[in-house]
């Protein structure tokens, strides 16, 4: 199937216009056409199949979690649309290639344009709503870069912001809606959707899933009151507006609602909301306007006017109102494309677009004005045009319809009203620039434009007259296939003519061109009228609520982030209190049912001292040394704790930890205050107890819950499997380096970047270092005590034997890559501290941040390894051998996995506090003392 | 005995956390660290408290005590050294740079936390 090649290739087009330079610009002009014109063979060639009925399929699997697919079709609805889209974008691309001045940058520009029309493509083929969905954001943000595309100019850059903003918005509004659709349905296949509309119409999500999905049309669409984006998007460069208000952008809102027709529309709500929605914008945008004085203004309210008439005809309870609104999506796209066009060329050619200036062009740009004049026409729709037709169509389904009851009468009337406001825009448009006197004061001399910037302007009207004439032949195989896909049920029988006999929409219409040559003479009361008005501009408004906005969010963010921790562990604590409290409420009691075990002295004694000794901590937390004291007894303790509840591995790595940490906080206290200052008030104090009281109370509550409850662990598996699956007697090891090593690996990578972010921390950190203790007596003379020096030198082969020891044992007995590093970090640094950094480092003359780093690898590549040979990562493998004289012993993967955690660890450690130690000697006042002692 | 675990458990939850409200930063490492002690403790007794139980397979044994906690609390303290480590250092970086101790950000123009 070539479906998905439709897509496809526009976006490799995209990276057409980059391959060649910004001067060959006939070359890059041809050669960008060159895919979408491809594209648009393909979407022909199926096009008679589509006609006579057929509906197109293809579907590629993509996140299969999310129900997204890559799922394209082409049915009527598609067909109409591609044609559009690829027709009108091939002429924007040659138009602009004449527009474009020599130092716009081409490439970029016709980039961004194929991205755009990719993601327009995209959406009318999506079979899939997620897929739609992915599709209508890059259109919001292709057209942000599009209508941002002169970013030196303030106007495009907020332009492109506003829109981007107001259409993204409104596309994850969309998206909530699609969601819930997608929740009702049970899945987000678009032909499943669209065949469950009974089911999607009685579930009580329907409001909320309509509301949203009608937002995201609306902002796309323009529709009041999100119409304000629009105006200023013209800030683009007029082929932009040509294509994303004629034939795309705004387009994609209606197409949504048309798409979406067959499962949504047809309830009350849907009635109401679309049609009356859409005749506000109509009447609304069509008198503003009649008031605008830039011409590109014109044309955006008065295409806001014409999706407003769009989407109250798909509002409307009556299958020819979709019909005519379709129609009509077609008239306006060529109509309106042809008109943008020709503003950019009265732009390009006289420097201005102010209505004011402009005048009696017909003289100088003949061809221009007719075409223009013709095109206008069409908009106003004035007989023998296409616009005349559906206007006809429009104005008959306005008289059929119920909604209103009573007041129905209202909705032909304003429908007039609107029309005869086009007719009066119209006729301003064409007689204000090109009839009337010459005008003098213009920035350019006019002239005609080059021929093929002309050429799409004349392809376009053409078509706006062949249709008008002879709308059966052209128009209505394509219509029909697109009204099939778009009401699903028995397609109404519609007969496309220019005669319809005398009738009351027939005098509608003669009622709208009169009413519209009549405002159109009276307009200066109007204009005067409207300037007893505040002037409004919808950026000013619209940038002044984000800065609200900003403000307002600056000032909640300053009350909760005020740089003080303290004040952020508050709510931390209050939060957990809160959340952890109201958990334990719903505890029926606190004790469960499992059978407490029998205390003994010893137990009892060692609480008492670890409880006694956590309480020393804080209450004497000022005396930082006392402190720090009493914060290594709870550490020794837990360690016993470990050791007394079966847990000898465990005990281990505390004990060398606490070791490792109490130097390293004692070298942290040499140089920060050896006291803290007395600060907190009374009532802070007593805050605090309360909040720590609390907290402790909840701590203990919820361990005591937790612990006499029945337990049901997932250990079994583990125990199970350690010998079998792991090769290991020591489970805890086995856990570490096999079954969860991929959380091992993560973890001694955090190691390695927290010691590596020391080691930069302390670089060129300059530190007071004072002289004497607190009380004011010097440090002692002896700094490496000649006994600590002899112990520690002949301890340090044994133990790092010992390590050697626990490392290799790791997997069968308590020990591991772990305990076994802290040990030979113990070791290392306890030389450090008997002889001193420099003479250690003399010594030990390697760096510990490539042990660290190598330690990471090894355990990565451990894990890679087993990828060689077919395995998951971190696979383990093992093996018994036998070795002459040692005799047999067991070697696992896993081994060196540890072997890897074993030097992070070492690496690590001693990154950190051979560091930190560094910095004791590198600037000591005694530095000649020292030196004696060494 | 489960009793008494967990008050030991609570008081030094509740002792970490008063100091690490506290405002100088040494007391709030120091804070810290108590806390890490006393959540490794509530960890380590989510597998139960079991006396005397197998830390290693044996032939025969069959009351072995719970290795998935002890794994988890094994790597969560040398993570714990490795947390403590940083913000100590982080705390003398602080004092180089900004010559203070104080935890709250003392850059702005007027103290924004009361005095504590």
């Amino acid at each position: 199937m070539s479906l998905p090649l439709i897509v496809l290739l526009p976006l490799l087009g995209s990276l057409v216009p980059l391959l060649s330079s910004n001067r060959q610009r006939n070359l890059n002009a041809w050669s960008t056409a060159l895919l979408p014109a491809i594209a648009l063979g393909i979407v022909i060639a199926h096009a008679p199949g589509v006609i006579a009925g057929e509906v197109y399929h293809s579907s590629m699997s993509w996140v299969p979690q999310l129900g997204l697919d890559l799922a394209f079709r082409l049915d009527g609805l598609s067909l109409l649309f591609l044609l559009l889209i690829l027709g009108i974008g091939l002429l924007i691309i040659l138009y602009s290639r004449y527009y474009l001045s020599p130092e716009d940058s081409m490439p970029r520009f016709y980039a961004y344009l194929m991205l755009f029309m990719t993601s327009m493509i995209g959406i009318v083929m999506a079979d899939n709503l997620l897929l739609l969905w992915v599709f209508w954001e890059l259109t919001s943000l292709s057209s942000f870069l599009l209508i941002g595309y002169w970013y030196h100019q303030s106007e495009a850059r907020r332009g492109a912001r506003m829109a981007l903003a107001v259409t993204g918005l409104g596309g994850l509004a969309m998206l909530a809606g699609f969601l819930l659709i997608g929740h009702i349905v049970g899945t987000f296949d678009l032909q499943t959707v669209l065949d469950s509309r009974e089911l999607i119409q009685a579930d009580p999500r329907y409001l909320p899933a309509l509301l949203l999905v009608l937002l995201g049309a609306f902002t796309k669409s323009a529709q009041f009151p999100f119409h304000f984006w629009l105006p200023h998007a013209m800030a683009a460069p007029t082929p932009v507006s040509a294509f994303l208000h004629s034939a795309t952008m705004v387009k994609a809102g209606v197409f949504l609602l048309a798409r979406l027709h067959p499962a949504l529309a047809g309830s009350q709500l849907w009635l109401y909301i679309v049609t009356l929605t859409g005749l506000v914008t109509m009447i609304y945008a069509a008198y503003f306007a009649l008031l605008k004085y830039d011409l590109k203004g014109v044309l955006a309210f008065s295409t806001v006017s014409h999706l407003g008439l769009i989407t109250m005809l798909f509002g409307l309870d009556s299958k020819l109102a979709v019909v005519a609104g379709l129609f009509h999506i077609i008239n306006h796209a060529m109509f309106k494309a042809a008109l943008f066009m020709s503003s950019g060329i009265i732009d390009h050619e006289t420097g201005t677009r102010d209505i004011r200036k402009l005048s009696g062009l017909r003289r100088s740009m003949p061809m221009t004005a007719a075409l223009s004049g013709l095109a206008a026409a069409s908009m106003a729709g004035v007989p023998l045009l296409n616009g005349f037709i559906s206007k006809e169509m429009m104005l008959t389904e306005t008289l059929e319809s119920s909604l209103l009851g009573g007041l129905a009468w209202l909705i032909p009337v304003l429908a007039t009203l609107g029309s005869v406001l086009s007719v009066a825009y119209s006729l301003r448009l064409i007689r204000n620039v090109f009839f009337g006197p010459e005008a003098k004061e213009l920035p350019k001399a006019p002239h005609e434009a080059p021929l093929p910037m002309r050429l799409p302007m004349l392809l376009l009207v053409g078509l706006c007259v062949v249709i008008g004439l002879i709308p059966a032949v052209i128009v209505s195989g394509v219509l029909d296939a697109a009204a099939r896909a778009t009401i699903l049920a028995p397609r109404p029988e519609f007969h496309l003519s220019i005669w319809h006999g005398f009738n009351l929409p027939l005098l509608m219409s003669a009622i709208a061109l009169a009413g519209g040559v009549g405002i159109y003479a009276v307009r200066r009361n109007l204009f005067s009228f409207q300037r007893q008005f505040p002037q409004r501009n919808a950026l000013m408004i619209f940038e002044h609520s984000v800065r609200r906005l900003l403000q307002w969010t600056q000032v909640a963010i300053d009350r909760l982030e005020n740089g003080s921790l303290q004040r952020y562990m508050l709510w931390l604590i209050v939060a957990v209190l809160f959340l952890t409290g109201s958990g334990l409420l719903d505890l029926d009691q606190l004790q469960g049912s499992r059978q407490p075990q029998p205390l003994d002295g010893l137990l009892l004694a060692g609480a008492a001292i670890t409880i006694l000794a956590g309480l020393g901590t804080a209450v004497l937390h000022r005396r930082r040394l006392v402190s720090l004291m009493m914060l290594s007894v709870v550490g020794l303790m837990v360690s016993l704790a470990f050791a007394r509840f079966s847990a000898p591995d465990l005990a281990l790595t505390q004990l060398a930890v606490e070791v490792v940490t109490v130097i390293l906080l004692m070298l942290a206290l040499f140089f920060l205050p050896q006291r803290t200052p007395k600060e907190s008030t009374g009532a802070r104090v007593v805050r605090d107890v309360l909040l720590a009281a609390g907290f402790g109370g909840v701590v203990a509550s919820l361990n005591f819950a937790l612990l006499t409850r029945p337990l049901d662990s997932i250990s079994g598996f583990f125990l199970d499997n350690s010998v079998s699956g792991g090769g290991g007697h020591n489970v805890v090891n086995v856990i570490l380096v096999d079954f969860r090593g991929f959380d091992t690996l993560g973890e001694i990578t955090v190691l390695c970047i927290a010691a590596i972010g020391i080691y930069k921390l302390l670089n060129r950190l300059r530190l007071f270092m004072p002289s004497s203790d607190s009380e004011g007596r010097p440090w002692s003379k002896d700094l490496h005590p000649m006994l600590l020096a002899t112990v520690s030198q002949s301890l340090l082969p044994l133990a790092l034997l010992v390590s050697v020891f626990i490392f290799l044992r790791g997997h069968n007995e308590p020990g591991g890559g772990f305990i076994a590093g802290l040990v030979t970090a113990v070791a290392l640094i306890l030389l450090y501290i008997a002889r001193g950094v420099d003479w250690a480092q003399q010594r030990l003359s390697f760096q510990y941040q490539p042990i660290a780093v190598t330690g990471v690898a090894i355990a990565t590549l451990t894990g890679l390894g087993s990828w060689l040979f077919g395995h998951n990562f971190l696979t383990s493998a093992f093996g018994h051998f036998s070795i002459p004289y040692i005799g047999e012993i067991e070697l696992a993967t896993a081994m060196l996995f540890d072997l890897g955690v074993y030097l992070t660890v070492v690496g690590a450690t001693l990154m950190i506090l051979a560091n930190l130690g560094k910095l004791t000697t590198r600037h000591r006042p005694s530095k000649e003392n020292e030196k004696e002692t060494v | 005995m489960e009793a008494l675990y967990a008050t030991v458990t609570g008081f030094l939850a509740a002792s970490g956390l008063y100091l690490a409200l506290r405002g100088r930063t040494f007391p709030v490492v120091v804070g810290l660290t108590l806390l890490s002690y006393a959540v490794n403790l509530f960890l380590f007794s989510t597998g139960g408290l079991t006396t005397n139980g197998a830390a290693v397979i044996r032939e025969g044994v069959t009351d072995y005590a719970d290795p998935l906690p002890q794994a988890l609390v094994l790597t969560a303290i040398v993570i714990g050294f490795a947390m403590t480590a940083f913000s100590v250092i982080l705390a003398m970086r602080v004092r180089g740079d900004q010559g203070s101790d104080q935890v709250n950000d003392q850059r702005g123009e007027e103290p924004k936390e009361e005095k504590s």
